[in-house]
């Protein structure tokens, strides 16, 4: 399916125009990290972090200060190393998730620092941050002109026939989503030397050593981070954590001090919905008939959480969102071994020290991609999801 | 307190304190009884630390969201008890709950709803026009909602026509003929609310243009299901009552509200508009913060109640749908009992995270 004006015109372009789309096919990848897009990120930063719209929206001001040039070149430190010659692969086509509001930007500044092409189909929901990011893009082009085919959002909904077309044309395709998003996507074909990224459904965990939570100083700070990794995404994004594993001496002080002021938190913050409530105490009822679960704390509905006596994989069929913990005790790191034993498993949020973590790790589980501090599971980086964004989204020339 | 004494009181007639000691005490012993004999209700009530002895009216009762009977087999009687499996209409790709019913509740779902509905109806049997296709009760083994409606109505109907054919086509000439026939009589209609409206009452008015009428004025109308459809094309409550009064002059209307997760007590729309709870059931709004009791006037969630079902745990139930009491004891229809409004479904929460909720769409 080639990119033929019928179907453009089915196409909403927040930034481009058909025009810039249908010579996509001419444009070449050019150096990551190059100092044209290294400045260009930085106006976009400067842009997004003076606009009076973008205060509102910590995710748009957290994004702004990842593209400055001193965190950018932090990245080019970090990933350009080895002296060999890379260029970008060309054009990369995104797919972003429809219920995160600036995953989509992240993904774009991804493929652009790495020397693409790309077109971003972002989410078909209306988010006023979306607007903001791709106002500001729009605006600093035009200052860009040779970047203009560098940088095209575009809105459209579920149409096979412009993922077909897209898919055509690119060299990589980054699916974000989900299963059912990939599946969706895979019914595209893709030129034979063209690849392909895919974030699929995830699941994640946190760990918390209990000595160290109840010397650690700040713990609203704490909470705060837990929060951010969880509720302010309906707990429902592939990082937030679905279980927390208690380990260390003082377990049961710690969930007291942990909850309660998590929970003082949430009553301030969290916006619930009814429906959420009978989800949840239908989750937990059923998590109670299938799993091996101790005590279900449920004195009210915006924190739940489900004890269990034992980590099988079972546990994993039984999570749910907006704040449903399941809970465990631990003595031996090596008893998370069934629930990261499974592709799905991604990121460990942890208290304490990470290398607990390495007789895990050597065991040779299936899962685990990320292990970071609570508060960090949600911070985007080029490493992400177990692929090694520049290195993926990049050719290698072999010079002898 | 078995069902039998409570189904010999009249079902309006109980005040609050009254209703509520007995409701108390049937229900916790329901409670007891499914603990003993559905082994996953039992592990439920055991994960949230259930003790009866910190139980003192049956609003501190446990209850069970309605989507358990749609993921597990919920059942307090050995299988061979099992007289009829009933499960809920729901569209194309979705789960449906199977309710498990022995004899005795079964015969106590028919006994309760005759109790309920002979106090709009009267007592006697009518001849009945149940505005729907007999398709519909044609699989007897699996009864979906629809199907069970009509069948428990059908008791009401001395004898019985249905109003369409197959095709969803309204049967005129066996409609004129019925309504000649017992010219004079009082005639029962039953229906639901969203195939009346559509099939029935559309037709009818193109009808009216080529000239042909029907008169009504003699019956009463019985409809349920809801009102999500209708409220998409903007049919109010008191337009569908003007609207088909002015089409066939049918001025007894009245809505009901139940479900197949407690066949038998329905909750009947009164002359003043309003649904009543009967002595055999009631309804419990829960806020959505902490499942505490919402007083009258504030919406929340709906609880129901039910003293019938004894061969599965469905005696406590939490619906998605939300309501608002209205008053209790004091509607001027005299009728005594909580009575409420319903609003709907609860609405859908925007969930936000990484993987597209396809499903909804």
């Amino acid at each position: 399916m080639p990119l033929s004006d019928d179907i453009l015109k089915r196409v909403t372009f927040l930034v481009g125009s058909s025009d810039t789309v249908s010579r996509i096919g001419d444009v070449t990848g050019i150096e990551p990290f190059g100092e044209e897009v290294t400045e260009f990120l930085n106006d976009v930063s400067r842009e997004l972090l003076k606009s009076p719209a973008a205060k509102g929206y910590p995710d748009v001001v957290t994004f702004g200060f990842w593209l400055r040039k001193a965190s950018v070149n932090k990245l080019k430190e970090r990933f350009v190393t080895d002296g060999r010659i890379r260029l970008g692969k060309g054009v990369v086509f995104h797919i972003a998730p429809s219920n995160v509001p600036v995953n989509f930007a992240y993904s774009l500044a991804a493929g652009l620092m790495t020397g693409n092409a790309n077109v971003v189909r972002v989410p078909s929901k209306d988010f006023p941050q979306v607007r903001i990011i791709t106002d500001a893009l729009s605006s600093v082009l035009e200052r860009y002109e040779e970047l203009k085919p560098y940088v095209i959002c575009v809105r459209y909904g579920r149409d096979s026939e412009i993922n077909d077309a897209f898919s055509s044309v690119c060299d990589m395709r980054v699916v974000w989503g989900g299963d059912n998003t990939i599946a969706e996507l895979r019914k595209s074909p893709l030129p034979p030397r063209s690849g392909e990224i895919t974030f699929a459904d995830r699941y994640s965990l946190a760990v918390i050593d209990s000595d160290s939570y109840m010397s650690a100083e700040d713990k609203d700070r704490i909470a705060q981070d837990f929060y951010n990794d969880t509720y302010l995404t309906d707990q429902n994004a592939c990082t937030s954590p679905m279980i927390v594993v208690w380990t260390g001496s003082r377990i049961s002080d710690s969930q007291e001090i942990f909850w309660g002021r998590l929970h003082t938190l949430v009553k301030e913050k969290y916006e619930f919905k009814p429906i959420q409530a009978v989800n949840k105490l239908t989750k937990s009822y059923l998590a109670s008939c299938a799993l091996d679960t101790g005590k279900i704390s449920h004195e009210d509905n915006l924190l739940v959480r489900v004890e269990v006596n034992e980590l099988t994989e079972k546990v994993i069929g039984y999570r749910d969102n907006s704040g449903f913990f399941f809970e465990y005790a631990c003595s031996d790191i090596r008893e998370l071994i069934p629930i990261c034993n499974d592709k799905r498993c991604q990121t460990i949020g942890y208290i304490g020290d990470s290398s607990v973590f390495m007789p895990l790790i050597a065991s040779k589980v299936k899962g685990i991609d990320r292990i970071v501090p609570v508060g960090r599971t949600m911070d985007f980086d080029l490493i992400w999801d177990g692929y090694d964004l520049p290195s993926v989204l990049t050719r290698t020339i072999a010079v002898e | 307190m078995d069902f039998e004494k409570i189904s010999s009181i009249p079902p309006f007639s109980l005040g609050k304190e009254e209703k509520e000691k007995m409701l108390t005490k049937r229900l916790s012993e329901l409670t007891e009884f499914h603990r003993k004999n559905c082994p996953e209700y039992g592990r439920m009530l055991k994960s949230i630390g259930y003790d009866e002895k910190e139980v003192r009216s049956y609003k501190d009762l446990p209850f069970l969201p309605v989507r358990l009977f749609k993921e597990l087999d919920l059942k307090s009687v050995p299988e061979e008890e099992v007289v009829k499996t009933m499960t809920s209409s729901g569209t194309s790709g979705q789960a449906v709950s199977r309710i498990f019913l022995d004899k005795d509740t079964s015969a106590n779902q028919q006994k309760t709803m005759v109790k309920i509905v002979s106090e709009f109806t009267g007592s006697s049997r009518m001849p009945m026009i149940i505005i729907d296709c007999p398709g519909v009760i044609k699989n007897r083994a699996m009864f979906s909602a629809r199907g069970a409606g009509i069948l428990g109505f059908s008791i009401f109907g001395s004898k019985r026509i249905y109003a369409l054919d197959d095709d969803m086509k309204l049967d005129v000439g066996g409609l004129r003929e019925f309504l000649e026939k017992y010219k004079g009589q009082k005639i029962l209609l039953f229906g639901f609310t969203f195939m009346i409206w559509q099939f029935f009452y559309k037709e009818l008015l193109r009808l009216k243009e080529e000239g042909i009428t029907f008169d009504l004025s003699d019956g009463i109308l019985i409809h349920g299901g809801g009102w999500k459809k209708l409220i998409s094309e903007a049919v109010s409550h008191d337009r569908f009552h003007a609207d088909l009064k002015d089409i066939c002059g049918i001025e007894h209307i009245h809505d009901y509200y139940g479900m197949v997760e407690q066949t038998g007590c329905i909750y009947m729309e009164c002359e003043c508009g309003h649904l009543h709870s009967s002595i055999y059931s009631d309804i419990i709004i829960r806020r959505g913060s902490d499942f505490s009791e919402a007083p009258a006037g504030e919406p929340g969630i709906i609880q129901v109640v039910s003293t019938i079902p004894e061969s599965y745990p469905g005696h406590s139930l939490l619906t998605e749908d939300e309501g608002v009491v209205l008053g209790e004891d004091d509607c001027p229809c005299g009728r005594k009992g909580k009575y409420v409004k319903i609003l709907g479904r609860l609405k859908e929460a925007e969930i936000r995270g990484c993987s597209d909720t396809y499903a909804a769409k």
